[in-house]
């Protein structure tokens, strides 16, 4: 009996202990891989930066295969983590099959979008890729002297033809006559880890004319922006601030604060507001990265063009098409 | 397409198709002998994160080669002595290769950089520079045969040159010498070999073992050559293109030089032109990527000529008692 007793009493133990663990948010990355230097990197380092300033723990797995996205979904689920952060498209669908299963977990998937409606424990949040995109398509057609860009995308996916699709729309803007060669490293998620054809890319895209090109492309990125410095031209890095890497050859990086959505899913913590939230320019959600790496690169000229383009955006002077809401683009045929 | 632009197609082939040629010949060897190779990615992945980690540290693009062959003849070594000694079955083991190294380069990368299982960026002395052959720079005003000198035969790494020299080399070696000629007996009838005295064992780990120093400059190439580092997963599958390469080419040297080229070029065409438009029809860019192993099936269902493994491939040698 007395044994009976202490089991009990471990069992409660236990529980309580599942309960104080409720509060531990967790992050699950995409195939891309924690330190992808670009968008899961700065999932990671959102993550991070919510631990440090807390003083809190976070739990988080790098997925290996499409096959564990809701395995890994249940399992952070079922361990009492709450707020459950995931990062890429891809998780929409599972988000959508698991989350009716765990009512009092909130889960947010970054990239991805599902139904409020349907489903009122999930956070959507998006960001406006074809914004931030427009003003670093600007830098690339002021920076280039040949009149030619380009363009390399990671897996050829709606999201990435956003990228592009306002990348050629602000190369566009500054100059109309420009030409924006695009092209896609794969059609699946190995795309993501190939830099030696974003390499191969890069330079058939060089002897084309381009002079400046902008890798959306993860670890593929990689090998775009070495090969534009070995070859002395400009790359433009992706999600995180990749300027460091090639100081005087990356010119810029299209910011997407991936780290400032996850940062603050955290800090909400289980009191997580869900719907759909949207970060554009206004919400300084996605952005070009100006620091002492590129800051001989960007004369104040341009940086002034670029504020000025900025605001517009923001008054809705000037309007950037959404390839994912249009399905085309008015700048650059796929 | 204009002549310049052919060219740089054509430089690109070259490039693309030299790790493709390296695990090829690799396979070739390994194949002949009788031992099934589908661990070629695995070794390759190993090679390209041990040179460009050496390289890296030690600052020395050749420590680099050294080591990352070392590590590919080590899993070559794992792959030998799994199906060669213990007579398990090849392919698992080749698989479980392929498994090992994709898993240990991530983490021990992590361990020693902490970048997330990749190497830091090497600087210029711990990579393979082109190098630019004699003249070329002299002739590249000449016509039609300057440019080609210039754009097309000059002026890559010297893994590139490594690996075109190795194609003779292997025919030479498995049709021309004493040596060669047991390896590929040993790989269609192992127990004429052995009633002859020789050691089909022995033979057997020397194929692997060349095996492994070629996918150990196939990788070098990779993270040393094209690019400047380890990726994780960076061979993307260009070891199954080489495994293709070699049953397109029948099991000969000279025939995986010109399948490795023409892979590499199909490569080179899908990067520089993403869609084909023919004017009636476009075809998509997946149908290049796709098109090494639509090739493959092509051949292995017998419409170009037959494709026959070695005829004691993927069977452990049991001597008779």
């Amino acid at each position: 009996m007395t044994l009976m007793k202490s089991l009990s009493g471990a069992a409660a133990a236990l529980a309580l202990t599942a309960g104080a663990a409720l509060a531990e948010p967790a992050l699950i990355y995409d195939l891309g891989g924690k330190f992808d230097k670009s968008f899961n990197e700065a999932a990671f380092n959102g993550a991070q930066r919510w631990a440090e300033e807390t003083g809190g723990e976070f739990r988080d797995i790098e997925l290996q295969s499409e096959a564990q996205r809701e395995q890994a979904l249940r399992r952070f689920a079922e361990a009492g983590l709450n707020p459950v952060v995931t990062t890429g498209f891809s998780m929409a669908t599972p988000i959508a099959n698991v989350a009716p299963d765990y009512p009092d977990t909130k889960f947010v998937t970054i990239d991805g979008y599902v139904d409020p409606e349907e489903h009122p424990n999930v956070l959507s949040i998006l960001f406006s890729e074809h914004e931030g995109s427009f003003l670093v398509g600007m830098l690339a057609a002021m920076a280039s002297e040949t009149g030619t860009v380009g363009f390399v995308g990671g897996m050829d996916i709606p999201l990435i033809r956003k990228f592009a699709c306002g990348y050629a729309q602000g190369v566009k803007a500054v100059d109309a006559d420009a030409e924006i060669i695009a092209n896609m490293t794969g059609t699946t998620p190995a795309a993501w880890n190939d830099p030696v054809k974003g390499s191969e890319l890069a330079k058939a895209q060089i002897s084309q004319g381009a002079d400046v090109i902008f890798a959306a492309a993860g670890g593929t990125g990689i090998g775009v922006l070495q090969t534009a410095a070995d070859e002395g031209i400009y790359s433009i890095g992706v999600d995180s601030n990749q300027n460091y890497l090639h100081p005087g050859s990356v010119l810029s990086s299209m910011l997407k604060r991936v780290d400032v959505a996850v940062y603050d899913a955290m800090s909400a913590g289980a009191d997580l507001e869900t719907g759909v939230q949207v970060l554009g320019l206004a919400e300084e959600g996605v952005g070009y990265a100006l620091d002492e790496h590129n800051a001989e690169l960007i004369s104040d000229e341009m940086q002034a063009q670029v504020e000025e383009a900025k605001s517009r955006i923001i008054d809705g002077e000037i309007t950037v098409t959404d390839y994912t809401a249009e399905d085309s683009c008015p700048a650059l045929t796929f | 397409m204009d002549f310049l632009t052919a060219l740089q197609v054509l430089d690109s082939t070259v490039r693309l198709s030299t790790p493709l040629l390296l695990a090829c010949l690799a396979g070739l060897f390994s194949e002949r002998s009788g031992i099934f190779d589908i661990g070629l990615e695995g070794k390759m992945l190993a090679a390209a994160f041990f040179s460009a980690a050496v390289a890296f540290t030690s600052g020395s693009v050749w420590m680099g080669l050294l080591a990352g062959t070392a590590a590919s003849i080590a899993l070559s070594a794992i792959h030998g002595f799994a199906s060669i000694t213990f007579r398990g079955n090849q392919l698992i083991s080749g698989v479980a290769i392929n498994f090992l190294a994709a898993g240990t380069t991530v983490v021990v990368a992590q361990s020693w950089f902490a970048q997330g299982g990749r190497t830091p960026s090497l600087p210029p002395e711990g990579r393979f520079q082109t190098i630019t052959l004699p003249f070329a720079e002299a002739l590249r005003d000449v016509p039609i045969a300057g440019p080609i000198y210039h754009e097309l035969i000059s002026g890559h790494s010297i893994l590139v040159y490594v690996g075109l020299l190795a194609v003779p080399l292997t025919w030479w070696v498995l049709f021309r010498t004493r040596f060669g000629l047991r390896l590929r007996a040993v790989g269609e009838a192992p127990e004429a070999v052995d009633t002859a005295g020789i050691s089909v064992v022995g033979l057997r780990y020397a194929a692997v073992a060349i095996a492994g120093v070629l996918c150990g400059i196939a990788g070098a190439y990779l993270a040393t050559g094209l690019q400047a580092g380890f990726v994780k997963d960076m061979t993307a599958g260009r070891g199954f293109i080489a495994l293709a390469a070699l049953i397109f080419s029948k099991w000969r040297p000279w025939h995986a030089l010109g399948a490795c080229l023409l892979f590499g070029f199909l490569q080179a065409i899908a990067l520089r032109y993403q869609n084909i438009d023919l004017g009636a029809f476009t075809v998509p860019v997946q149908v290049m990527d796709a098109a090494p192993y639509i090739l493959t099936v092509v051949i292995l269902a017998g419409f170009v000529g037959r494709a026959i493994p070695p005829r004691a491939g993927g069977e452990p040698y049991v001597k008779e008692r």
